[in-house]
């Protein structure tokens, strides 16, 4: 490993993005993502990346366009933020039935109305049943590092998913951190560029989107979820490998304090980079709190989930976004409360719903859930009324 | 260019038989013949629309060149990006360099009009190597005949009913071609199988014309305008020797005519053959009459000469 170099979360992915020598970008501005476009701009107008960009109308056709070029056989970017995901939604889920490799990251930010730029998990929890292979990194050297696995995972032949990674949007996006710069050598050594797949090409004319009529649909959207399912290996193995290349150890999930933990705190993105602090001194004050962060979110990780609850005597999700009326709140918590009813866990599972629109999640407020979690240490999930809070809102 | 003949057409089919296009459908001659002028070296891009649910039909094609399908408001966002993964990787060697693949986008008048508007003017005005085909059957037929902006006058649709307050579509059909023109692009074109020499030719320079190319071809659907199936080719010559519809091209700014008509034909010629304008009274086919005057009046004025003349008087 060599020095790292002070990068933002958005210039580390745009490195990535440059390492992996991708062969056509699309992108459309939005805050907080823009400046990953603006740096590859920059890659490709010093001829320091030699790809296509194409400068579309909208994040709809930045999607479709990358759609098209992978479908070509390229190997492709985009990148974009809340609104723009959200105009993106309809092609997420063609773009992974119809198997393409794309990679694109997401700067987490809130969505409208009322329109707000700052940082949840919002969008990213939004598109997260669009079949895509779901990352997310907590700091600017996770969202390059896995921005460079995404490329090996999404054009492996077992897995032929598209892959987002997730980062959020100006806590990490614009927060500069020292970040070890992968080169375009090693991550082609890691990621070689693989086109195990049908493409567009007149010498052997195939027909992609086709009509799935009652007959065949239903296979179609079972084939995708055999496919998401079967990534796991696919993921586990490109992380195991990117250890063996790059030194960095990434898991699905991580673990901490969770042996001998009474709260176990469950939560995903930068937050997570305050949630150990706070546990560390949670354990000097004698409270014995855990903290689980989610890398992987789609597939989610179960087995690797369970692993770090299994111990716990209250289980405390930590959401950066709403599920409007649905029965889990938060969606973090969905996942997370149907995979321990499922081993048979039955601790309470409660939902905590932080830091929507760019509020910052505190020392504060993980104090606050613990202290809460901790009224509920012995009981059972059905002696808990109300399963769901918001913390760090005004009553 | 000039000098292709009927004789000239390929006999080789690139679109195979067995699709589920009606019988009588403008919209399957359009394709038919589009493809047997483009020839194999295409890669299409097809927008959600009648011709692409009749045409690929999962475990079946027509499609005997490349060929797919994503969405319905993005056929042209796709072409860029299968127009610009060929050139990177032409560029980066994974291609070669020699052959040349011509992206083709193919959508209706929903995809091109009103749906699929924003990303036919990236496309254009990011100057991407596609050539852009609309097929214009002028309404919304795959979901079942509703208008579009490229509806006509009076027509009647299942959204623009004839009834005790409407009387069929009460707006003009948008100028599609105006609106492509604007981007400057080098070449545009209106088409019509029944003038199927000027089909081919036009269809040829558009796809060896480097650059954004853009096609506008007539479409008549028979369930839609409610016509007999044999009278597809017949409609097609009468919408031209009526006037309402232009068979032209934009050369590199150029506005030329390649079909004439010296004498047209009063327009209730070519309305009394469909059902969609069955409830046309006098009044409204004169208004139509007015409307398609005017319009050769301005196809005379781009022309810079009377190339489309009044309607010949009968005895």
């Amino acid at each position: 490993m060599g020095k790292p170099i002070p990068l933002s979360g958005n210039y580390a992915v745009a490195y990535a993005v440059k390492a992996a020598d991708v062969d056509v970008i699309a992108a459309y501005p939005i805050t907080p993502q823009t400046a990953v476009v603006e740096k590859l701009s920059e890659f490709v107008a010093n001829g320091e990346l030699d790809a296509e960009f194409i400068h579309v109308e909208s994040e709809h056709s930045a999607l479709s366009a990358v759609v098209g070029a992978s479908a070509a056989g390229a190997r492709v970017f985009t990148a974009t933020s809340a609104q723009g995901l959200l105009l993106m939604y309809e092609i997420m889920h063609i773009a992974s039935t119809m198997r393409l490799p794309i990679v694109m990251t997401i700067a987490t930010r809130a969505i409208s109305a009322p329109i707000n730029i700052w940082c949840d998990h919002s969008d990213f929890m939004a598109s997260s049943d669009a079949g895509w292979i779901m990352l997310m990194g907590v700091n600017a050297q996770e969202a390059h590092d896995l921005t460079i696995a995404a490329y090996r995972i999404a054009e492996d032949p077992r897995a032929l998913l598209p892959v987002a990674v997730g980062y959020d949007g100006f806590w990490v996006s614009h927060t500069v951190e020292p970040v070890h710069v992968v080169e375009r050598e090693g991550a082609l050594r890691y990621a070689p560029k693989r086109v195990a797949r049908y493409v567009l090409d007149p010498e052997r004319p195939v027909t992609m989107g086709s009509l799935g009529s009652p007959d065949w649909y239903f296979e179609f959207r079972v084939q995708l979820q055999d496919a998401v399912e079967k990534s796991r290996e696919v993921i586990s193995e490109a992380l195991r490998e990117f250890k063996q290349h790059f030194g960095r150890e990434y898991r699905e999930v991580d673990g901490l304090y969770t042996d001998d933990a009474d709260v176990v705190l469950v939560l995903m993105g930068s937050a997570v980079g305050s949630a150990v602090p706070f546990a560390e001194e949670a354990r000097r004050a004698g409270l014995k709190v855990g903290v689980v962060n989610v890398r992987l979110f789609r597939p989610f990780p179960e087995e690797e989930v369970l692993k770090h609850l299994e111990g716990a005597k209250v289980v405390a999700v930590v959401d950066r976004a709403i599920n409007p009326g649905s029965s889990s709140v938060g969606p973090l918590y969905s996942d997370v409360a149907v995979t321990a009813f499922k081993r048979g866990l039955d601790v309470p599972i409660l939902s905590y719903v932080t830091g929507l629109g760019g509020r910052a999640v505190m020392k504060s407020h993980f104090e606050a859930m613990v202290k809460h979690a901790y009224g509920f240490v012995g009981k059972r999930m059905r002696d808990v009324k109300t399963h769901y809070s918001f913390v760090g809102v005004r009553e | 260019m000039s000098s292709f003949t009927i004789a000239s057409i390929p006999r080789e089919e690139l679109l195979a038989p067995g699709h589920r296009m009606c019988q009588g459908c403008g919209a399957a001659i359009v394709m038919r013949h589009l493809l047997k002028a483009l020839g194999k070296d295409v890669v299409i891009a097809h927008a959600t629309g009648c011709v692409e649910v009749t045409t690929s039909v999962y475990p079946e094609t027509a499609w005997r060149v490349p060929w797919i399908h994503v969405a319905f408001e993005n056929a042209a966002a796709v072409a860029s990006g299968i127009e610009a993964a060929v050139k990177a990787l032409k560029r980066k060697g994974s291609l070669s360099r020699e052959k040349r693949v011509k992206v083709v986008t193919i959508a209706g008048d929903g995809g091109t009009y009103d749906i699929g508007l924003q990303a036919l003017s990236g496309m254009l005005e990011r100057g991407h190597d596609v050539l852009y085909v609309l097929y214009d059957n002028e309404a919304y037929m795959n979901t079942g005949i509703q208008r579009s902006g490229g509806t006509p006058l009076y027509a009647w649709t299942t959204t623009t009913p004839v009834g005790r307050v409407w009387r069929g579509e009460w707006r003009k059909k948008k100028d599609i071609v105006g609106i492509v023109r604007a981007h400057r692009i080098p070449y545009a074109a209106t088409v019509n199988f029944a003038y199927i020499t000027d089909f081919y030719t036009k269809i040829r320079k558009a796809a060896e014309i480097e650059g954004p190319t853009f096609i506008h071809a007539y479409a008549p659907c028979v369930p839609g305008w409610r016509y007999e199936p044999h009278l597809t080719v017949k409609l097609a010559r009468m919408v031209v020797q009526t006037g309402i519809w232009v068979n032209y091209e934009i050369e590199r700014e150029t506005f030329r005519v390649t079909t004439p008509v010296p004498k047209r034909l009063p327009v209730s010629e070519y309305l009394k053959l469909q059902g969609r304008f069955a409830h046309l009274t006098k009044e409204e086919i004169d208004a139509i009459q007015r409307m398609v005057d005017e319009d050769a009046e301005y196809i005379n004025k781009l022309a810079g000469s009377v190339v489309i003349g009044p309607v010949e008087k009968r005895g």
